[in-house]
């Protein structure tokens, strides 16, 4: 599924990875991995606690050096080109981190003040609309200290909207949020790639991403086992067919007939593996054989399905 | 997005401020190449700080201590160092006595917090990350790390002179002052000497600074950077004093301190000043560059 693609052609790609792989003393953190992430998705980099996301998102942004492999980002080769990509990257990696002793608006305006891309006129307005936009405004002259885990949270995202960007890397933006924050971190998500931006976002809940998803990437063990188009990934994974019958056992013959494979007969129920087959044509051939149909759907395996037979254990944490 | 707005929830809708629109390239936000506003925000960070507030209030009573034991007790001449016999002739001397103890430990610990929390501080908190990803290049980040350093020892001694000379002033008066070679200088004069061996010595803790800097760029711990400072500085004193090492005294990141006293000869005694600053230079230098080679493709992963 992962396509080999020159790293020269990938101008139209947010950020392309080409045998990326980071070796800590004899671990393999990061195997090899070739991430694709088109300008405009919205890329769901998935893969449980330890699986090597924080540290793959750690060298795009070129906080650690590769053992292997280069990347870009925006179209430029990093970390040569750092200077002119990252102001447009905001990044939240491994959590929030921030002086506890200063206001959160002090803290905003310190990572400001960094940056010799940014207009000093124009912080004050611009530290406030990034509070605000995260529902942070009301609380902006709270030390650090006294935030709570998810607000300290949206005070990291925030940091990320303090100047226009084309790439958002998030890592794990809803954790030690609740229901509600995290949802809101979805819509937030989508505001900003409807405002054009691409983002990149990592989770271990798999949940929490899917449905804002435009791609999704699976790592797991360093490895980046399968990415591309939520729907084509989905497609990977078997469809299989689900007659709701009083006659399951004639149901399975049909089924059989048709080349379905797997097919099983449950009480009332008869179940077989679509393989390329069209729905509709069992349908049709079902009735044609007088078999009466009460119901009738095709089953994808979800996205936690997927994971199961792709990684073979499922989100648990990597040794 | 409007700041006067204060929704609740995360702020969802098709925004209209600076953050909103097609995509953006730098040309839009034009990299500006001189800006001190990085240095700026580390002061503030530096004296903003409640710990560093109060480390300066400690460093302030040693002066005022001074001050106040001499005018209550009765002097007597020709004990204790040179400059204690002479502040009952010269407030200003306070100024002087208060650094000739502080820079044996509590200058030299300031010093080392602040240094020694430079980079393993905002290791230690994570932030920086954030700063390199905004991003801030490592050579300039060490450079502006470093530059607050120096303007901390600087600023340091310079307060400990301050209030030392203030409190000394306002006990026993100014006047001429009476070098230590016996001749007399006016009260002008005797100022600008105070202010050049209070310089004099900031340059010299600002060399311990850069060794701060580098050992602070070693660790993720502040805490083990400053002590690692404080025990660099301390055995650097104790080599100092052994005979056997009279070889190595020279090289010693401390052993020029004490010339500080020798802008109050007349003429101004230059020699061991000139070697003071430039071993300071010297070190300032080598673990500039070493805190450099260590930093500039560390792996930042706290």
């Amino acid at each position: 599924m992962t396509e080999t693609i020159l790293i020269e052609d990938v101008g139209d790609f947010a950020v392309a990875t080409h045998g990326l792989t980071k070796r800590f003393h004899q671990q393999v953190a990061v195997n090899d991995v070739d991430l694709l992430v088109p300008r405009g998705a919205v890329y769901g980099f998935l893969g449980p606690n330890g699986s090597g996301k924080t540290t793959t998102i750690r060298m795009l942004l070129g906080l650690i050096r590769p053992t292997a492999g280069h990347h870009r980002l925006l179209g430029r080769a990093m970390p040569d080109y750092a200077g002119d990509v990252l102001p447009l990257v905001g990044s939240l990696v491994e959590g929030p981190a921030f002086h506890p002793y200063l206001s959160a608006r002090a803290n905003l305006v310190r990572l400001d003040s960094v940056d010799r891309h940014a207009d000093p006129r124009t912080t004050r307005v611009r530290v406030d609309g990034a509070l605000d936009r995260v529902g942070l405004l009301a609380a902006a002259d709270k030390k650090y200290r006294a935030y709570s885990l998810g607000m300290r949270q949206r005070l990291a995202i925030a940091g990320t909207l303090l100047a226009p960007r084309e790439l958002l890397v998030l890592d794990e933006p809803t954790n030690g949020l609740d229901p509600q924050g995290t949802r809101e971190v979805r819509h937030l998500i989508g505001s900003l790639a409807d405002d054009g931006a691409t983002v990149l976002v990592s989770s271990h809940l798999l949940s929490e991403v899917e449905q804002v998803c435009t791609h999704i990437g699976v790592m797991h063990v360093g490895r980046l086992l399968t990415q591309g188009p939520i729907a084509q990934v989905r497609a990977v994974g078997e469809r299989r067919a689900r007659v709701v019958t009083d006659r399951p056992h004639d149901a399975a013959r049909v089924l059989r007939g048709l080349g379905l494979t797997d097919v099983t007969v449950e009480s009332g129920l008869a179940i077989g593996t679509l393989g390329t087959m069209a729905a509709e044509k069992v349908v049709v051939a079902l009735v044609q054989d007088g078999v009466p149909v009460t119901g009738f759907a095709v089953e994808r395996p979800s996205l936690e399905d997927l994971f199961v037979s792709l990684t073979g254990e499922g989100f648990n944490v990597s040794g | 997005m409007s700041a006067a707005d204060l929704s609740p929830g995360l702020n969802t809708g098709p925004s209209n401020g600076p953050n909103n629109g097609s995509l953006t390239s730098t040309a839009a936000r034009p990299l500006r190449h001189v800006s001190t506003r990085f240095l700026r925000s580390e002061l503030r960070l530096i004296f903003g700080r409640r710990r560093n507030q109060a480390g300066m209030g400690i460093l302030a009573v040693v002066p005022l201590m001074i001050a106040i034991t001499v005018k209550v007790s009765t002097p007597r001449p020709g004990r204790g160092p040179d400059f204690f016999a002479a502040i009952t002739s010269n407030g200003l001397f306070v100024a002087l006595a208060a650094l000739s103890i502080e820079l044996a430990l509590f200058l030299p610990l300031a010093v080392g917090a602040i240094s020694g929390d430079s980079v393993a501080g905002e290791a230690n908190i994570g932030t920086l990350r954030y700063l390199l990803t905004v991003p801030v290049r490592r050579t300039r980040l060490l450079a502006v790390k470093f530059a607050a350093v120096t303007i901390f020892s600087l600023v340091a001694t310079m307060w400990v002179s301050l209030v030392g000379a203030v409190a000394g002033l306002a006990l026993f008066g100014g006047g001429q002052m009476t070098m230590l070679s016996g001749t007399q200088i006016s009260m002008g004069s005797a100022v600008l000497r105070v202010v050049m061996a209070t310089l004099y010595l900031g340059v010299c803790f600002a060399s311990l600074g850069a060794i701060g800097l580098f050992i602070s760029t070693l660790t993720e711990q502040p805490i083990a950077a400053t002590i690692a400072v404080v025990v660099i500085n301390v055995m650097s004193f104790i080599l100092d004093s052994i005979p056997q090492l009279s070889w190595l005294h020279e090289w010693l990141p401390t052993h020029w301190w004490m010339s500080f006293g020798d802008v109050l000869r007349d003429p101004i005694a230059w020699g061991d000043l000139t070697r003071g600053l430039l071993t300071a230079a010297g070190y300032m230098l080598v673990f500039w560059l070493a805190a450099w080679a260590r930093f500039s493709d560390k792996d930042v992963t706290g």
